[in-house]
């Protein structure tokens, strides 16, 4: 037998901006979802961020970034979560993301980029598709 | 025949359409205003003339039919050559006021080869390390005959000291300066959230800039007490209001307690709104904005000269309500928004460009966002009589129930020992949130609509032309930083930053220091960590 545990989510803020309405408004749908949440808070580094997701075990990084600096941030990111052996945990970008950088991002192992519009019911709907198998078997 | 083809909320169609029937901000509204719902309200009282008390239709008795607000565009990016060259374009277009943008390093007080820098630089604005950078970013435009507004908060005294230097330097006399620093920490703690050091020091600050202003700079605003971020971070138009009001009102009892006459510095207090898509609700805002802040200057504050009592404020149209679906429809929503601003009397707008959702403004972008602007003073006849909406039975009423929703949150705000207390407790933070998240239900739900977003959708995406900033710039900026640290007089640095640090502990006035420093070359990001060493950082408290 198996059962489902809560898929845990940990929202991330790199760099130097303070614009976190999409950060707070997407945890507060993560958590409406069901899911477990972990904000980091503002202006953490990538070391910090990905000290975060190993601490508290997390299925999900959503990085918010709103400030232009998404293609020094994000790969960075990507490169201490390979460092970590953290590979199956899935990592999307929300914020505003030009679509050239896009592709490139995606090269980097950040497995989707949601722009400005989406609704936070696609970004729940795409976690619960996409994230790594959250069954474990139970005792009898 | 065009047709629309995209799904429709349930019980919606042409015929028996269900028409929204509140407020962007949720406010409910009934489908008839009359007589009845000014009973009882003496107009003449409520309203008076433009140019006099209480001032709900205007601060001048003729506004635009005398002189047009000022068009004042936003904008900088890379390093001060690029934004220097832009600043040149945009007056050459007709442009009136110069707006400063600063990059997130600036604006958070560390420097661009600094670590944290990495990927920031240049990127929102333009990066500016030292005096030299600045005297780049005015090079060939007189500060004597210009005036300029700049977006910085939590190194407001540096960068405004920068500014004085430079005047100085090309022999215009700072007491016939004039512009604008936002200075606002209050509205950073509570929104936009660049803030450096806790709130009190912050305070301290905002007041050294408030005593040294009104004796050498005086004609200098110093201080935009913003409800633009408010809103912008997801508030409703009532809690931008209020919350920016009681800003107003934390401010002048700080100066008060520093011993400083209120009308020695209240009448260089500016504001600073958003403009956002519902007309009326926005237009009621500014015409509440200026009778409350004339309440409050009269009774709260006994202030004798009129002119402490008058709100002249900015306005910028809302970038939280551009979409970047069809970025060619935000000409139409910023249009709409910039007719709100004039209506309710601005002093000085900032259209917002139609690609702001999706980088910071092309050439071409910046040239519609301004020349909306010159459509709206020029060609519409908005401009020919002062304040038309006024008599209006709904805007009336809306403005009217805006002044009594401030009143509210006021005495909460009193009860709660004043809006740094209220910051400590996570109160209007909490606020803002539930709204915005109140908001994106609304809009998930289709309660409210949003053109091409959640109803109407082409379905086009094809991308348009943006700018994008390389890291050519930060390349060219960290060499600048590096000649200047290895030819400045590195004494007088030392010297000029060990006297600001005896200042901020005895709990002097910075500015003076401050000035020493920017004149050694001193850079931003040094002046800061002398403060930060100080006064310390600020935390945001969870909540």
């Amino acid at each position: 037998m198996t059962t489902e545990r809560i898929i845990r989510v940990l929202v991330a803020k790199p760099g130097l901006d303070g614009h976190d309405r999409g950060a707070r408004v997407i945890a507060h749908a993560f958590r409406d979802a069901g899911f477990e949440v972990i904000y980091t808070g503002l202006r953490k580094t990538a070391r910090q961020i990905v000290n975060a997701a190993l601490q508290e075990d997390v299925d999900v990084i959503g990085i918010s970034v709103l400030s232009g600096a998404h293609m020094t941030l994000c790969p960075r990111i990507m490169e201490l979560i390979r460092e970590a052996k953290l590979d199956d945990v899935l990592v999307i970008v929300g914020g505003i993301v030009p679509g050239d950088d896009i592709a490139q991002l995606k090269d980097a192992g950040i497995r989707e980029v949601f722009g400005p519009g989406t609704s936070t019911g696609e970004i729940v709907r795409y976690i619960r598709d996409n994230v790594r198998p959250i069954q474990i078997p139970t005792d009898n | 025949m065009a047709r629309n083809i995209s799904k429709k909320p349930a019980g919606r169609d042409n015929v028996g359409r269900q028409v929204s029937t509140t407020t962007v901000s949720g406010v409910p509204i009934k489908a008839l205003y009359g007589p009845a719902d000014l009973d009882g309200i003496d107009l003449e009282t409520e309203l008076g003339q433009p140019g006099q008390k209480p001032y709900t239709r205007g601060i001048y008795p003729e506004m635009y039919r005398k002189r047009h607000w000022t068009m004042r565009q936003f904008s900088g990016f890379g390093t001060a050559e690029d934004t220097n060259e832009r600043f040149r374009y945009l007056l050459d277009h007709g442009q009136t006021g110069l707006s400063v943008a600063f990059d997130l390093p600036t604006l958070m007080g560390v420097d661009s080869d600094h670590l944290m820098s990495e990927g920031e630089v240049g990127k929102c604005g333009v990066a500016v390390d030292s005096l030299e950078d600045m005297e780049t970013l005015f090079r060939g435009i007189s500060l004597a005959e210009i005036s300029t507004s700049m977006t910085t908060n939590a190194p407001a005294p540096i960068l405004w000291a920068m500014y004085l230097v430079v005047a100085e330097k090309q022999g215009a006399p700072w007491s016939k300066l004039t512009g604008t620093i936002q200075n606002d920490l209050l509205k950073e703690y509570i929104a936009q959230k660049t803030y450096i050091f806790p709130p009190r020091p912050s305070m301290k600050m905002v007041v050294d800039t408030f005593e040294f202003g009104f004796r050498n700079v005086p004609r200098w605003n110093t201080i935009s007490i913003s409800g633009y971020h408010i809103r912008e971070a997801g508030s409703t138009a009532l809690q931008e209001l209020a919350f920016t009001l009681y800003d107003g009102i934390e401010y002048v009892e700080w100066a008060r307690r520093r011993g400083l006459d209120v009308d020695d510095f209240a009448p260089r207090l500016s504001f600073f709104f958003n403009a956002h898509n519902d007309l009326f609700e926005e237009v009621a805002k500014y015409r509440a904005a200026r009778k409350i802040w004339h309440k409050i200057m009269t009774e709260r504050f006994g202030a004798r000269n009129p002119r402490s009592t008058l709100l002249r404020f900015h306005t910028q149209t809302a970038g939280c309500s551009l979409t970047a679906q069809q970025p060619s429809n935000n000409v139409v929503r910023t249009t709409v928004q910039a007719l709100a601003a004039v209506l309710g009397g601005t002093q000085s707008l900032h259209t917002n460009s139609l690609d702001e959702t999706l980088a910071l403004p092309t050439e071409h972008t910046a040239r519609i966002a301004l020349q909306t602007q010159q459509i709206l003073a020029e060609e519409s006849g908005l401009t020919d009589t002062v304040d038309p909406l006024g008599g209006s039975y709904y805007l009336e009423r809306l403005t009217l129930e805006m002044e009594q929703g401030c009143w509210d949150y006021f005495e909460r705000l009193d009860r709660m020992g004043g809006m740094v207390a209220a910051i400590e407790q996570g109160f209007p933070q909490r606020e803002i949130q539930l709204s915005a998240y109140a908001f994106q239900k609304a809009v998930e739900t289709r309660e409210k609509i949003i053109v091409g977003v959640n109803d109407f959708e082409t379905g086009d995406t094809s991308p348009i032309e943006t700018l994008s900033i390389d890291e050519s710039v930060a390349e060219r900026q960290l060499t600048r930083l590096r000649t200047l640290r290895a030819h400045r007089d590195t004494g007088r640095v030392d010297r000029a930053r060990q006297a600001l640090s005896k200042a901020a502990r005895e709990d002097v006035n910075v500015m003076e220091p401050v000035l020493e420093c920017v004149r050694a070359y001193a850079t931003l990001g040094e002046m800061c960590d002398t403060l930060r060493d100080v006064y310390g950082v600020y935390e945001e408290p969870g909540f």
